[in-house]
């Protein structure tokens, strides 16, 4: 998975053509952890159909607002460059596929 | 064949792991099924000071990451699965796994913990995620120099209302009791008043979350006046206690009306062979100690229960010969006359019969299983199974009678 910052969050998610999930989490966020394995499964099962990126909000808080992401963990969905779809909070791996099906 | 674990424990907090600790000293193979990471609702409660001998500045995460350590290092299996299916009726259990996986088990404890109770307040549910939230270490972040409030006033609420007043410009409690009441400890309460970056607000409720993509006001509800007032906050945070997380064991064991799994004090449940422990039991005091209590009792109530099963199998139901099994305890006398009565005709028969006999006080299980109500009883097995029964007192010939039609 792809670790992306302020530094290159527009390129590598708002610039990107197709599919982009982001991953927002923080080392302080247990649930968050608790949810990475299984977003790093999807990763590799979707590999080359869509493209997956984490994003620690801790470090990048400002950009995680801009985004409309204040609570943890959440995970959204952007289709060329825009935002399609979110899950937050108690997040069910099957629904984050079923969108992911659904969009690709 | 797969293989059977003497010890399942279904969860991996503070219950799950002292019994895991417990189970795995007792050298029994002990597996843990954890959701997630071990540690539940504790590894989200940053400041954790209660727990004897961990004192001021212990953290939830690390004190269960000692924990989950702690039981490894004795052997316990500690494998991420989340369960979603539980056969508990049997000999050996079966759980089954999200990944479509089933453990095998001789016994059960569910230590399933709980989850944080959601109000379903106009706004709650879009704003999740939004500036809505039910974990200050997950989010607390985001609100640095922003506002917040905070809805409970119970021990989960004032301590994490401290802990967001280290990241959020102010910290505002809403409180339904009068001015200077709250129902968390009077430690906390103390610390809570001194702290300057808090501030109360008395006899109210939350009424409504308002925003436009984030949380930008709440409307709040003084419930001595009935009136309703809009104050501005970006953050919503959430602790009016929790839920269990029983609804796998719904309709299969016995729970109360609020959801709780109802144990005795060997924190049986209405099963043979199924334990319960930690917060996901009907009990009078949630914490991580009394959750690691529990845990420590339901491992010894279910070694106990293998070690009896274990007897009582190679004893009496896998024997060739007929077995009189004398249902006695020492505090009834005619049983210990009864006992010693069986034993004479033990004697004489001279190897065509077996005596077996069981304490009820010690193993009231096994005289349940077999409807023994009364004292002294004796039940008669061939090739495992029940092939007669003298319930209350008997003569020797009743017992003569009997072996000699399975002779």
């Amino acid at each position: 998975m792809l670790e992306v910052t302020k530094e290159n969050f527009e390129q590598e998610v708002l610039q990107a053509d197709g599919l982009v999930v982001v991953d927002f989490w923080s080392p302080k966020c247990e649930p968050c952890k608790e949810l990475m394995p299984s977003v790093h499964a999807l990763a590799e099962k979707y590999q080359g159909k869509a493209k997956f990126c984490q994003l620690d909000s801790a470090s990048n808080k400002r950009l995680a607002i801009s985004q409309k992401v204040l609570g943890l963990p959440t995970i959204c969905f952007y289709k060329n460059g825009e935002k399609v779809a979110e899950f937050s909070k108690d997040i069910a791996i099957e629904d984050v596929e079923a969108k992911l099906k659904e969009l690709m | 064949m797969t293989e059977i674990y003497d010890i399942l424990i279904v969860g991996g907090g503070p219950a799950g792991l002292s019994a895991g600790i417990y189970g795995s000293r007792s050298r029994l193979k002990t597996v843990i099924l954890s959701k997630g990471k071990p540690g539940g609702q504790a590894a989200t409660t940053q400041d954790l000071e209660n727990y004897p001998g961990f004192s001021r500045g212990t953290t939830g995460p690390a004190l269960m990451e000692k924990m989950a350590a702690h039981a490894k290092d004795f052997g316990t299996e500690i494998i991420r699965e989340e369960v979603i299916g539980l056969e508990l009726e049997g000999d050996v259990k079966i759980t089954k796994t999200k990944n479509g996986k089933e453990y095998h088990s001789k016994t059960v404890i569910l230590a399933p913990g709980a989850e944080p109770r959601t109000l379903n307040i106009k706004g709650e549910n879009i704003f999740r995620g939004k500036g809505v939230s039910y974990c200050a270490t997950c989010d607390a972040d985001f609100f640095e120099d922003l506002d917040v409030i905070v809805i409970g006033n119970g021990d989960a609420a004032v301590e994490e209302a401290m802990y967001l007043t280290k990241f959020a410009q102010t910290v505002t409690i809403i409180v339904i009791h009068d001015e200077g009441i709250l129902d968390c400890n009077k430690a906390s309460a103390e610390r809570a008043f001194a702290n300057p970056k808090l501030k109360w607000v008395w006899n109210s409720v939350l009424e409504e979350i308002k925003g436009d993509g984030l949380v930008e006001s709440v409307v709040l509800k003084n419930i001595k006046t009935g009136e309703l007032s809009e104050m501005e906050t970006n953050g919503v945070f959430f602790f009016v206690g929790t839920v269990p997380k029983t609804e796998l064991v719904k309709g299969k064991i016995d729970l109360d009306a609020q959801g709780y799994i109802i144990t005795n004090e060997q924190m049986e449940t209405s099963i043979p062979g199924v334990y319960a422990a930690g917060d996901a039991r009907a009990k009078y005091l949630r914490q991580v100690i009394t959750a690691a209590s529990d845990g420590a009792v339901a491992a010894v109530a279910a070694e106990k229960y293998l070690a009896e099963e274990e007897g009582f199998k190679e004893q009496v139901l896998s024997v060739s010969e007929p077995v009189m099994v004398a249902f006695w305890t020492p505090q009834v006398e005619e049983s210990i006359d009864a006992v010693s009565r069986l034993e004479q005709v033990a004697g004489t028969l001279n190897g065509v019969v077996r005596l077996v006999k069981i304490d009820t006080y010690r193993n009231k299980r096994v005289a349940k299983r077999y409807g023994v109500t009364e004292i002294p009883s004796v039940v008669f097995f061939h090739k495992g199974e029940v092939v007669g029964k003298l319930l209350g007192d008997f003569t020797d010939k009743d017992v003569t009678k009997i072996i000699e039609s399975l002779t």
